[in-house]
Order: structure tokens, then C-alpha cells, then sequence
């Protein structure tokens, strides 16, 4: 693995070893010294091209605790704004010695252009790219059903079996995507429910399910796991057309309320990659009851960016070359 | 014994068994006894000499109907976080720290690996037991000393001295991870 760009690359054991290595480090975020010496030296650049907090503060935290140096980069306020371009960027980090670039653009395949063009020679790690993948999310949501739904058996199994309903705006979401193909990599069965509007061309071709009614979802399902869409509004402008007729008819038809909550299997867990809009696509007695994991999510996705840098970046480096002494 | 390309064994498993129950009771003998001590294996193989260093110092103290708890006694610390040479190798994979419950502070805590070399493994080791609490005393116990130092660290307890030449190599074989007993000079 030199870079994590999409869910959709890893292998099943790949993906298993990302899980594994996070249980490690979330055990080293239990105790008083959360910080390890692994990554000293080294530098991980935050380039956020597009708003972001608990990513951007997540990657931070993670790069933080494993000591590397953290450089963070947005839009507003750098050279960007003044219509630098991307390749001028990276470029730009790079001769400033970036181990590591953590990219989150509002281009799809910002990210892979970055890792594949020869422009910098740092690894890249996707941190969610316009609708198209968002992988370390993906595995911090598979990482909390593990540790929920196959709690003491976690470390090395996969998710075969596990019955997961994925709710809401799945045209604009990348959440939804790395997820089909994370949980399909890793053997669940996954359900996709959302109005016809609110799903993109070609979603019968995922390796999953889809259909449009969520109480019959609910029902016919008994799902092991909800997972809560953000109804994307900064992505709807009016001029595309409405996506639904208005808020209230979503959140009857497709919010998680309290009598949704209710026919969920016992066991069921409620997840959202936040941030929530409550009201919406879920109701605040979704969001506050004891099987929700939204804060989870959150605390899991530091151990799970720790396993990923340090994937990438402790061992050996194949070819990162020194830099030129200037003459 | 048995050699060829195979390499010289150096320790057969009853020398190994006796140089363990020596350790056992040399470790009680100079802490007075097992209170306050814990053993910490270094993966791989110091895990399995911990948990056998464990049993014997239960069966010293308390006889053959021994019934106080292994896990109370034995833990293993993963020191890959620790490596000052990770970025010379391929990436390792992670292993679980397990602590008994008392944790490690004022506790005395004996680090168990299988060979002494140039005492980088142990280096990392007492940086990751400073992360992890601050223990009265830390002692070493391994099975081989080969030599070769490159820091000032020497072991309390030691099942043999080996002295090698660098080119040689040192593997120690345990039944619970390599199927059988045996120290191999090759």
C-alpha cells in the first residue's frame, strides 16, 4: 500500500490489517500518555482544499499522537485563493519536505492526480474528494461496527454476515460509496434507501442492494446497523431542481425517528458521519439514545488515521529521494 | 549434539526448562519474593517465557496446588511503536499490549525477551514502559546473551551466555510458537 486513495483498493487483508493496527493504537489512546515516538520526524501536510473540521482535526490529532509534525494548508487565507494551482501546490510542499500529503478537494480525483502524475513523491492519503470516495471514513465506520457487533471476537474478522441500511443522500455522498465498497470487500450485506432523486446514474452496478421505501427496509432487513446520510443542502443549489419536495416530507419519509428507532432490531446500531442536521435525516432521540455511536465514530477515527500513517509512512520508503543540496 | 548446515544446538529443551526454573527463583530471590513483580514478555518469543517464567515462580511460591493467577503476574508490552529502526525496515505489523491489572506503577517489572544483542529491543522497551506508568524497578531477564552491546544495557537474569562471532546467527525455537524447544547457533 503506498497510498490510500479509495476504499475500493484495498484488499480484504488489507483492509483487515488497517482494522487490526487501529485496535492497537485506540488501546494506546487509553492510557495518560497518549503520544508515541513513531512517526518523530517526519512532517504530514493537511492540505484542505475544502471546508472540513473533525477530518482535518482527526488527521491532525492522529499525525499528532504518533509525533509527527503537522503542517496545515487551506484554501482561505494561502495562495490557493490567489488561484495557485494544484500542481504548483504540491509541489511547493513538497520542496518544503512533506513525508505525507492528506488531501481533501472538491474535485473528484483531486487526489489520485496528486499521487499519480509524478508531481510530488510523497504518499497521499485520500481525506474525501467531491462525491467520490472518502476511504478513511469508510474504515472507521467499519471499525465501529466491528467493535460493536463482534465485540470480544473483533481483532481479525471481517463483517460476512452484518446487515447494513445506508440512508439518505447517496448522489452527493462519498460517505456512501467508500462504504458499498469497504463493507462489500469485507463481506456484509449492504442496503442502499433513498429517494429516486437522491440517487446517482448507475447505482444498480454497486455490489448492493437499493430500494426506496426505508420503513419495508426496516422491516424485511432487521438490519445490524443504520447508517444515517447528511442531506448534502450546500451541494443542492435551486438550479439544479429540488431533490425533494421540502424537508418535511424527507424527514417523514427518510428521517430516523423514534418509531423507525423502535423497529430496529435490539442489537441495531445508529451511525451518521456527522456533522448531523437534526430534524432532518435524524431526530434527536436517534441521535442521543444509547445505540447511537456518532461520538464513537469520532474517537475511533483518530485510532484508525494513527493505523493508517502509520502504514504508510514507519516503514521503509521505496524511493523517496534526497533532496538536491542547493550549490 | 546434532549439527550440519543446519547450525550447532547450543540448549536442548531440558537445558532450557532448567535455565528457566533458575531464573524463576533467582528473580525471587533478589525481589524477596513475587509481590510487586510482573513479568513483561517482549514479542515474539519473550511471551511464552514470561508465561513459563510465571508458572514456575507460582509453583515456587505457592507449591504444585498453585492458584493464584497467571494474569495477574505475566503481561506483554509491544515495543514496535518504539523501534528506533523502523524506518530502515519494512513496516511491522503491530502486536496488543496486555498489562496484568495492577498496571505497572511501583510494581517491579521484569522484561523477558529470548536474546540479548545489541540492546536496541530493550532500549525501545524501557521507552514504552515510561509511557506506560513509572515502575519502582525494571530488570531483564533473557535466555541468551549473545554480546555485542551497542548501549549500555546488561541483563539481571540469564539463561546462558553465547559468545558468537556477528556473523553468526542466534534462534531461539519454543514449542508454543516453533514447535519445539531448542537454542540454534548457525
Amino acid at each position: 500500500m503506498r497510498h490510500l486513495l479509495s476504499a475500493g483498493d484495498l484488499s480484504r487483508e488489507e483492509a483487515i490489517d488497517i482494522l487490526d493496527t487501529a485496535e492497537t493504537m485506540s488501546a494506546t489512546q487509553q492510557r495518560q500518555i497518549k503520544k508515541l515516538p513513531t512517526l518523530r520526524g517526519l512532517t504530514v501536510v493537511n492540505l484542505f482544499l475544502e471546508d472540513s473540521t473533525r477530518t482535518r482535526i482527526s488527521f491532525e490529532a492522529a499525525a499528532k499522537r504518533l509525533s509527527a509534525d503537522v503542517i496545515n494548508f487551506s484554501a482561505k487565507g494561502s495562495s490557493v485563493s490567489k488561484g495557485e494551482s494544484l500542481k504548483d501546490t504540491a509541489q511547493t510542499l513538497e520542496a518544503m519536505g512533506a513525508d505525507a500529503v492528506v488531501i481533501r478537494h472538491s474535485a473528484s480525483g483531486a487526489p489520485h492526480r496528486l499521487a499519480h502524475t509524478g508531481w510530488i513523491d510523497a504518499p497521499v492519503l485520500n481525506a474525501g474528494d467531491g462525491s467520490h470516495q472518502h476511504p478513511t471514513q469508510a474504515l472507521l465506520d467499519a471499525y465501529t461496527m466491528r467493535r460493536r457487533l463482534r465485540a470480544a471476537a473483533s481483532r481479525g474478522a471481517d463483517l460476512r454476515g452484518l446487515r447494513v441500511v445506508i440512508v439518505g443522500d447517496v448522489l452527493h455522498s462519498r460517505v456512501a460509496r467508500s462504504n458499498v465498497d469497504l463493507l462489500h470487500i469485507l463481506g456484509a450485506d449492504v442496503l442502499l434507501v433513498a429517494p429516486p432523486t437522491l440517487l446517482p446514474v448507475g447505482v444498480r452496478a454497486w455490489p448492493c442492494e437499493v430500494t426506496y421505501d426505508l420503513d419495508a427496509a426496516i422491516a424485511s432487513h432487521q438490519p445490524d446497523a443504520v447508517m444515517m446520510l447528511r442531506v448534502q443542502r450546500e451541494r443542492m443549489s435551486s438550479e439544479a431542481g429540488g431533490f425533494f419536495p421540502s424537508p418535511m416530507e424527507y424527514a417523514r419519509r427518510y428521517g430516523l425517528d423514534a418509531s423507525r428507532l423502535a423497529a430496529m432490531p435490539e442489537h441495531a446500531i445508529v451511525m451518521h458521519p456527522g456533522p448531523m442536521n437534526r430534524g432532518l435525516e435524524i431526530s434527536a432521540a436517534a441521535a442521543d439514545s444509547h445505540r447511537s455511536t456518532i461520538r464513537e465514530q469520532v474517537a475511533n477515527g483518530v485510532a484508525v488515521r494513527m493505523a493508517v500513517l502509520y502504514l504508510l509512512l514507519a516503514g521503509r520508503s521505496e524511493s523517496r529521494p534526497e533532496l538536491p543540496l542547493e550549490a | 549434539m546434532n549439527s550440519g548446515s543446519l547450525g550447532t544446538e547450543v540448549l536442548g529443551p531440558e537445558e532450557i526448562s532448567r535455565a528457566l526454573t533458575r531464573i524463576a527463583h533467582e528473580i525471587l530471590e533478589r525481589n524477596k519474593g513475587a509481590e510487586d513483580v510482573i513479568l513483561l514478555g517482549v514479542p515474539t518469543r519473550g511471551v511464552p517465557l514470561a508465561h513459563r517464567l510465571g508458572r514456575r515462580i507460582i509453583q515456587a511460591e505457592q507449591g504444585p496446588q498453585a492458584t493464584a493467577d497467571l494474569e495477574h503476574l505475566v503481561g506483554t508490552l509491544d515495543i514496535t511503536m518504539h523501534r528506533d529502526d523502523l524506518r530502515t525496515n519494512p513496516t511491522r505489523a503491530l502486536t496488543p499490549t496486555h498489562l496484568p491489572p495492577r498496571g505497572i506503577d511501583d510494581a517491579v517489572v521484569v522484561l523477558v525477551d529470548d536474546v540479548l544483542y545489541s540492546g536496541r529491543t530493550v532500549r525501545a522497551a524501557l521507552d514504552a514502559i515510561s509511557d506506560l506508568g513509572r515502575p519502582r524497578a525494571v530488570q531483564l531477564a533473557v535466555l541468551v546473551d549473545r554480546g555485542h552491546r551497542e548501549l549500555p544495557i546488561r541483563a539481571d537474569f540469564i539463561g546462558k551466555n553465547l559468545p558468537t562471532s556477528r556473523t553468526e546467527r542466534v534462534s531461539v525455537h519454543l514449542q508454543e510458537t516453533d514447535g519445539r524447544d531448542a537454542v540454534v547457533l548457525a
